[in-house]
């Protein structure tokens, strides 16, 4: 088989947001037929290195979402097995995908971050959890945000308004895995800012402003059409803007990411954009902010993940 | 740097203002997100309720089938009667005889699956605020019609008899001081999905009595009456009420549900509304699958084929039983169902079925939450299993993966301080929900 134009979307997997995901994959795939690629959609299986393997290691679009698909581990796979693939590489995913590292890795940057405490459940256990539950209160006062520390779409986070509800919203927490970090709460505008680097560094594009019409940005507001208006740009002082761009391109650099990201980001009432998480597989899905952006920014999604490949291809496998 | 765009205000989706009031309440749910995971061969799904039909003979169906089209494949690919094809129907009649039924094929209406009789059925009773009568817990698909068509839904106690009597007079009454319009009580009297519930036959008539001078009508829905494990037959409501009742059926639990070949055996009057309604919503039932099914209940022992089904579903109903009694922290209390698909399972105290589902989705093992099951919230504490699909190896495997969810969900709880003491009710006596 020819393989030079070939390219495979990865997509699906076994994290809680397969299905997020699968509509993300089959988006991207369309863009990229729609540009003249032949593409190939897999799912993650026991089969999926030896298909690559027949396909002539592809350039490898991956878009699991969570779990091993934003934590590296596919694409330390990807790297073993020397297939080229769009993206950042396992090592800074690994990073991007924790909150409890990444958070304190862009403040390190110099970036002004939500004010994070990181805790895994055995903590708890060891030291007792009313003790540390009344520290955290003490500490970060509310209302604060619960979220395990590896996890996305706000799978498992909470706000939490008073003491007696924290205990609750931990276990919530540590339903999607054994560390959660506690923020305090940031009130202001929510804002999306992804980043492409097509060759010549790193690029922001729109923000996009989310306000969801229930007030709060779940998984429901996330992925239902029609719960939540988005503007794309955000509609932020000209001076704002340039502050939310500098901080996602500071964030994407900070986390040491390649070709694409998007950093989610609070405007505080001062104006100053609070970093909260970057994501190394954007979601692509029908109500994802990336596509919105790039739409903003006049691009095409297809031509985007085009000249990512494009670009991957020219790096080829991971040394 | 950043690029320059002129601004654009959107939904993501240019018909949010146009959308009828009914979908307001239709979204996405990250239970619905986990459930994607669920399908996975590596999870041990508890979740679905699929029909198991490897066992049916696909060699000799696809020969017959294969008859049916050489011979009759033009009438069998034809449009057809908005009433369904008469020979079925006749068939449905014998069918129904089984469970004590007398009917005229006349008073049938053959529907897509018994899901489709359901929406017929409420469609033509229920007004925008009409208050459907349910059991606590009731099947989340009936539930979604009501709120489809706008129903306010009334869940009904039921202990291990089925729905209790007074309970439900005291529903009817109370609603009626209210000024609410109580329309009809929908109830699945044989091995209730999703508590496995069987009604006996002295609350059968309790119930038919009560509707009857509360002028309420029954929609039974009886999916699972042929599918009974170890309990005696006890006869339909329809069997001894043929005025009051809409009676459900489906072959898809006897045969297959791909054909997607249901009915409802109504009162004269209600069928011709039940008719004109299917024919605006379909024009007619799928005939193709009428003929197939009609050919498969006259060429093949389908009796001798449901007893293969019920030895299987029982050694499946035997391997969840068991795995729960040995797998399940102290506190845990579950039915004992005598046929059917469903375990209902209550949790401790303090324990969330929704709020563990990721961890037990992590953990390979997939169910229900029980919050789906009622309309008004309720079941948080419960969670229903069904052992139809997996083999029976495969659902002990998923109770042990179970229990290691609960047991860590339990010590995480300790740790917090939330009480997860064993609840003060006891749960062998009814299915319901502790709100306490």
């Amino acid at each position: 088989m020819k393989t030079s134009d070939l390219v495979v979307v990865l997509a699906g997997g076994l994290s809680h947001e397969r299905e997020v995901s699968l509509r993300s994959g089959r988006r991207a795939a369309q863009a990229l037929r729609d540009v003249g690629h032949e593409v190939v959609e897999l799912d993650v299986s026991s089969t999926l290195l030896s298909q690559l393997e027949e396909l002539g290691k592809p350039v490898v679009v991956p878009l699991i979402h969570g779990g091993a698909g934003e934590d590296g581990a596919i694409r330390q796979a990807l790297e073993l097995v020397d297939v080229p693939f769009v993206g950042s590489t396992s090592r800074s995913s690994r990073v991007a995908f924790d909150k409890a590292i990444a958070t304190p890795r862009v403040a390190s940057a110099g970036w002004v971050t939500a004010t994070q405490v990181a805790l895994p459940d055995d903590m708890f256990r060891e030291l007792g959890a009313p003790t540390l539950v009344k520290a955290l209160a003490g500490h970060l006062g509310f209302p604060m945000m619960v979220k395990p520390a590896r996890s996305g779409s706000a799978l498992g986070c909470t706000k939490v308004e008073r003491i007696e509800d924290l205990p609750a919203a931990m276990v919530q927490a540590y339903a999607y895995g054994g560390v959660a970090v506690v923020e305090r709460f940031v009130t202001g505008i929510e804002v999306a800012v992804p980043v492409i680097d097509t060759g010549s560094g790193p690029v922001a594009l729109p923000a996009v402003e989310i306000r969801p019409d229930s007030g709060v940005y779940d998984y429901t507001a996330r992925y239902t059409a029609g719960a939540t208006r988005f503007l794309a740009p955000a509609e932020l002082s000209d001076d704002v803007a340039e502050r939310c761009a500098q901080l996602a391109v500071g964030a994407h650099q900070a986390l040491g990411l390649r070709d694409l990201s998007r950093t989610d980001l609070i405007v505080d009432a001062d104006g100053v954009p609070v970093f909260l998480e970057a994501n190394v597989a954007p979601g692509m899905t029908e109500t994802s902010t990336m596509p919105l952006s790039m739409e903003a920014a006049g691009m095409d999604l297809g031509h985007v993940l085009s000249d990512l490949i494009q670009l991957a291809r020219l790096r080829g496998p991971e040394a | 740097m950043s690029l320059e765009q002129p601004r654009r205000d959107t939904r993501l989706d240019r018909y949010v203002e146009t959308y009828a009031e009914r979908t307001h309440g239709l979204k996405v749910s990250a239970v619905r997100a986990l459930f994607s995971v669920a399908n996975r061969p590596e999870v041990v799904s508890l979740a679905g309720g699929m029909p198991n039909i490897s066992d049916l003979p696909l060699d000799v169906i696809g020969s017959r089938i294969g008859e049916l089209i050489a011979t009759r494949g033009t009438q069998a690919m034809q449009y057809g009667s908005g009433q369904g094809e008469e020979k079925i129907r006749e068939q449905i009649c014998e069918v129904m005889a089984l469970e004590g039924i007398t009917g005229h094929p006349d008073d049938v209406t053959i529907t897509t699956g018994s899901q489709q009789a359901l929406d017929l059925v409420t469609r033509t009773f229920i007004d925008p605020g009409d208050v459907v009568l349910a059991e606590a817990p009731s099947y989340v698909g009936a539930l979604g019609t009501f709120q489809a068509y706008q129903a306010q839904v009334v869940h009904v106690a039921m202990d291990d008899d089925g729905m209790e009597s007074a309970a439900l007079t005291a529903a009817i009454r109370t609603l009626r001081a209210q000024g609410r319009r109580v329309k009809f009580l929908y109830t699945i009297p044989n091995f209730n999905n999703p508590s496995g519930i069987l009604t006996t036959w002295e609350r059968r008539q309790e119930i038919a009595r009560i509707c009857r001078e509360e002028q309420v009508l029954v929609i039974e829905d009886n999916p699972y009456g042929l599918l009974s494990l170890d309990a005696d037959p006890v006869p339909a409501i329809r069997s001894f009420d043929a005025e009051n009742v809409v009676y459900l059926g489906s072959f898809s639990k006897t045969f297959a549900p791909g054909f997607r070949v249901g009915w409802a055996l109504a009162p004269h009057a209600v069928r011709e509304k039940l008719v004109l309604a299917q024919e605006s919503a379909t024009l007619c039932p799928p005939v193709f699958s009428q003929f197939a099914i009609s050919t498969y209940l006259s060429t093949w022992d389908w009796k001798a084929q449901i007893t293969v089904f019920k030895d299987m579903y029982r050694a499946r109903r035997d391997a969840m039983l068991d795995g729960l009694t040995e797998h399940m922290p102290p506190g845990t209390t579950w039915t004992h169902p005598k046929g059917g698909f469903f375990v209902w399972v209550t949790l401790p105290e303090g324990l969330d079925s929704q709020a563990l589902l990721p961890r037990a989705v992590t953990n390979r093992v997939a169910y229900v939450p029980g919050t789906a099951f009622y309309a008004d919230g309720l079941g948080s504490r419960n969670m229903r299993l069904s052992y139809c699909f997996p083999t029976p190896e495969r659902i002990f495997e998923g109770t042990r993966r179970l229990g290691e969810v609960l047991d860590a969900e339990l010590e995480i709880h300790t740790m917090f301080g939330i009480d997860s003491t064993p609840h003060p009710h006891d749960f062998a006596a009814g299915p319901g929900p502790d709100v306490s």
